[in-house]
């Protein structure tokens, strides 16, 4: 019996090579099995990282910190944000259960120490040998604390968002977005976090509105666009003459302006200032004949429209602006398939992001130059060294320097008399275009107000938009843009 | 050196490794590491226990194989170290049980003496170990724990027979073997298959293990006790046709099974393949499985692994006991896994080492069954969590949490002891 005995042995032993076999196949696996969704080993290595702070502009505003907790024998570095609601949606969350959103997500490598640039990488392995915990590097966004306050503070109770940059260098100081939610209940309760009240439906409180949707209709905005199109064409000036008789024909139909008590508006005899101060909608309707749709088409692409708005958000939080057919961005082949007359005062199906429309205003008070909008400034390494630095980076330039000259005092116009009234500043000149678009329910507006100001010396373009309003761009969106702009100007001078 | 000296002095070591994992643990507890003297108190009382252990084979089988007492005290310490590190309060009833294991040890070497003892009454062993495998089923008694109809309830305690049978089966196999393998021996290709006689009552094993499964839904423990079956039957005999007809008969058995219940057939889908429904059936496997490619090669530290959730949760359900070698080799690492498992092989070297050297038949039968008893044990877990075969639940020997299990063990260890001594001391005369 001892020779079968000593043969079971053997069989045994080839069992347990084979366990340990299977162990040392699933160690080599392991990068492969670390990456998958519910594997609890990378969620905690990832937690015992020291994650970089996120901070506002002054790098002294805590917009994302750390707390600490023993948990299993280990330190681990839970996410706290001390100013809750503030700019939840740009900064994001990164919580044990959920994954990650925001630059909390976007710029996940170097808040955990893992980009690969040299400094970190010596650093890292430094912390290895020496067993220390390894920390993530420091974001220092551009946004501006207190403007960003201010703006939150403006569009409370309402579903909106504001964002102002700068057109010299495309550092965006305010990215708001309404309704918010206070990112430190994301991991106690999700639904607690996101269930809030708000005058639109979904309120959906994590949709970056600044960025993602699109969920805006620019309306009256979007002339700024046509206007661009046209005086870049030179085939229009400033002084050129329309006839409006209060409405214009389009497919054998009559378009009407903007429609009061009284009736619509009629103007008769004006030039584009005026056309552009009143915002009569019969002058672009006919300005859209005939430019035409792919001329025009092809000029909002130049301002950015049919690309994702670049910024260091996730890809995923951003969302082009255009025009939408059954929920998906349409890009026309056959121009015929477009209205040219409500595509040219902004209505038609366009959509549009506050990030894209101002960058249409940064592109006009820069001269025609569109910089690339950023909102982080610079990410520095847990011994004060900067690791990388933003530089303001041209886009490319929308429309002829002559074009823009235009178009600011036509812009200053419409603040001085026409529908903007309300973002007038004392001392400063502001110009802008109000939009007040129709949603097909009463009173339900989508209204809008872009401007850049001083006029003469531009430090800050800004977007406003707000969702379900009874009221025009200028008397709702117009009041917000005056109180973030005097906000901002205050800091700059 | 002489054996008791030795078994001694492995002791002492297993003594010092448990006091260093309990430290280790204790310390990774803490919020501010500070040393204290009861992170030593277990394993204190795991030495004394020990010692005990030991004086007894002293006193009793002076002869005895020094390894095997200080492989079980290791990886009954691993055990307690993992399950203290899991849920404190556990460890306290496990060393509870423990003491109640060595409580037997001592009894039956006391008390048994000599192992020749049990051969006449190897069919009230083979009766007793039906009539244990088949107390879950009856009512009041007997009840279900997570779908595997396995307990009994006496009193307070709840007890698992089937751990006790497997012990009882290899004593009745040893003794009927013995006296049934000549005969055996003959058959296939030169007389034909062997008669009904011979062959009955091992088709009855057969049946017995079959109906184990599908009463008690308990896969792991049909394998056990039929691969038990198989394993002495090969030593016995010393034919592989015998393992070729058993296999296909177990095969067959199982494939009738896999249609009559769909519990059966998910566990041998989710081997194939883990992640086909990572959240739900798989899951077990699969969290299995990342911990022990979390482990890395030396692990992430005794205490400091990814194994709870920050509310305590295990992340895998039955860390303790199914799945306590996942656990080990997520904080010791693949070393930490493959040195388990080479205590295992260890413990099969030593055990089979006393059945060559044992003279008579039974003797031989008996050390090998209750060795490859432990080692099949053992591979069955340890392969079903690493997903090298189907996974069915059954307790890691000496480490998994559960009284019957580690009670049985030790009586396993006890008995084989008892034949070393014996061996030894007729290789001396």
């Amino acid at each position: 019996m001892n020779a079968q005995i000593r043969r079971l042995f053997f069989v045994f032993a080839a069992l347990f090579v084979g366990v340990i076999g299977i162990g040392t196949y699933w160690l080599w696996r392991a990068p492969d099995l670390e990456a998958r969704q519910g594997n609890p080993n990378l969620v905690v290595r990832q937690l015992t990282i020291k994650r970089g702070l996120v901070l506002a502009s002054d790098g002294r505003t805590i917009l994302a910190q750390n707390r600490k907790r023993k948990v299993q024998g280990r330190t681990w570095f839970l996410r706290r944000y001390p100013n809750r609601g503030l700019a939840a949606q740009a900064v994001g969350y990164s919580t044990i259960e959920r994954s990650r959103t925001g630059l909390e997500e976007s710029l996940n490598d170097y808040l955990t120490g893992s980009n690969a640039n040299l400094s970190t990488l010596v650093d890292r392995v430094e912390n290895k040998l020496r067993g220390l915990t390894q920390e993530g590097n420091d974001v220092v966004t551009t946004l501006d604390a207190g403007a960003q306050r201010v703006a939150m503070q403006a569009l409370a109770g309402r579903c909106g968002s504001v964002v102002a940059l700068e057109p010299e260098s495309g550092r965006v100081l305010v990215l708001a977005s309404t309704p918010t939610y206070d990112p430190n209940l994301i991991e106690r309760s999700f639904r607690r976090a996101t269930q809030v009240a708000a005058p639109c439906s979904p309120a959906s409180p994590l949709l970056n509105r600044a960025t993602q949707g699109p969920v805006f209709i620019p309306g009256s905005t979007f002339k700024i666009v046509t206007a661009a199109a046209a005086l870049d064409s030179r085939r229009w000036s400033p002084s050129s003459t329309f006839e409006d008789p209060g409405y214009c024909i389009e497919y054998g139909k009559k378009v009407f302006n903007y429609a009061d008590q009284a009736g619509p508006h009629v103007y008769g005899t004006v030039d584009f200032s005026e056309a552009v101060e009143n915002s009569i909608n019969s002058v672009f309707c006919d300005l859209g004949k005939a430019i035409g749709v792919r001329r025009l088409l092809d000029f909002t692409k130049r301002f950015g429209f049919y690309e994702d708005p670049p910024l260091e958000t996730p890809g995923e939080e951003r969302s082009p602006s255009g025009l939408y057919s059954k929920g998906k961005l349409f890009d026309p082949k056959d121009p015929n398939q477009v209205d040219p007359g409500r595509f040219a005062f902004g209505q038609e199906r366009l959509l549009v992001t506050p990030l894209q429309m101002a960058m249409v205003a940064a592109a006009v008070a820069n001269g025609g130059v569109l910089m690339e909008p950023h909102v982080v400034d610079r990410i520095v390494s847990p011994d004060g060294d900067v690791v990388t630095r933003t530089r303001p980076d041209e886009i490319r330039r929308v429309m002829r320097a002559e074009t823009a000259a235009a178009l600011t005092p036509m812009m200053v116009r419409v603040v001085e008399g026409g529908t903007g009234t309300a973002a007038q500043i004392s001392g400063v000149d502001v110009a802008g275009k109000t939009g007040t678009a129709e949603t097909g329910r009463a009173n339900e507006n989508d209204t809008g107000f872009i401007a850049f100001a001083p006029a003469d010396e531009p430090a800050i373009a800004i977007a406003v938009f707000l969702q379900n309003q009874d009221g025009t761009g200028g008397s709702t969106a117009g009041p917000i843009a005056k109180t973030v702009l005097e906000t901002l100007l205050r800091r700059t001078t | 050196m002489t054996a008791r000296n030795r078994e001694l002095l492995n002791l002492f070591v297993v003594g010092l490794l448990t006091a260093c994992g309990f430290a280790s643990v204790y310390l990774a507890s803490q919020d501010i590491p500070e040393f204290s003297t009861t992170s030593l108190s277990y394993a204190g009382f795991f030495l004394a226990l020990f010692l005990a252990a030991h004086l007894v084979v002293r006193y009793a089988l002076p002869l005895a194989d020094p390894y095997l007492l200080p492989i079980a005290g290791l990886l009954t310490a691993t055990g307690l170290t993992m399950i203290y590190r899991i849920e404190p309060g556990q460890a306290f009833r496990q060393g509870v049980w423990v003491v109640g294991g060595v409580a037997l040890f001592a009894a039956v070497i006391l008390l048994l003496r000599d192992h020749r003892r049990l051969d006449p009454l190897k069919y009230t062993c083979g009766v007793a170990a039906i009539a244990l495998l088949a107390l879950p089923a009856l009512p009041i008694i007997g009840h279900t724990v997570n779908g595997a109809r396995l307990w009994i309830q006496v009193g307070p305690v709840n007890l698992q027979p089937g751990e006790f049978a497997k012990v009882l089966l290899v004593v009745f196999l040893a003794g009927y073997l013995r006296d049934n393998r000549e005969l055996l021996s003959m058959g296939f290709g030169r007389v034909g298959i062997p008669s009904p006689k011979h062959f009955g009552p091992l088709l009855l094993i057969w049946g017995v293990a079959m109906l184990v499964l599908f009463q008690s839904n308990d896969l792991g423990g049909g394998l056990l006790l039929f691969s038990i079956f198989l394993a002495m039957l090969y030593i016995a005999t010393g034919r592989w046709p015998y393992i070729a007809v058993g296999l296909v008969l177990f095969a067959a058995g199982s494939y009738v099974l896999y249609h009559l219940r769909d519990h059966i057939a998910n566990r041998i889908a989710i081997w194939l393949d883990p992640w086909q429904d990572p959240y739900d059936a798989g899951f077990q496997l699969v969290q299995s499985i990342y911990a022990i490619a979390g482990g890395g090669l030396f692990g992430q530290g005794l205490g400091r692994g990814v194994l709870l959730s920050d509310s305590g949760e295990p992340y895998i359900p039955f860390l303790e006991t199914d799945f306590i070698y996942s656990a080990i080799t997520n904080e010791l690492g693949l070393a930490g896994g493959a040195a388990v498992v080479l205590l295992y092989l260890v413990f099969a070297y030593r055990g089979f080492r006393i059945a060559m050297l044992a003279d008579d038949g039974f003797s031989k039968l008996l050390a090998a069954g209750l060795t490859a008893t432990l080692a099949i044990q053992a591979f069955i877990i340890v392969g079903g969590v690493t997903g090298l075969i189907p996974l069915t639940g059954i307790t890691l020997p000496f480490v998994s949490y559960g009284g019957s299990s580690v009670i049985a063990n030790f009586l396993l260890v006890g008995l084989l002891l008892i034949v070393s001594d014996h061996v030894n001391r007729s290789a001396d005369r």
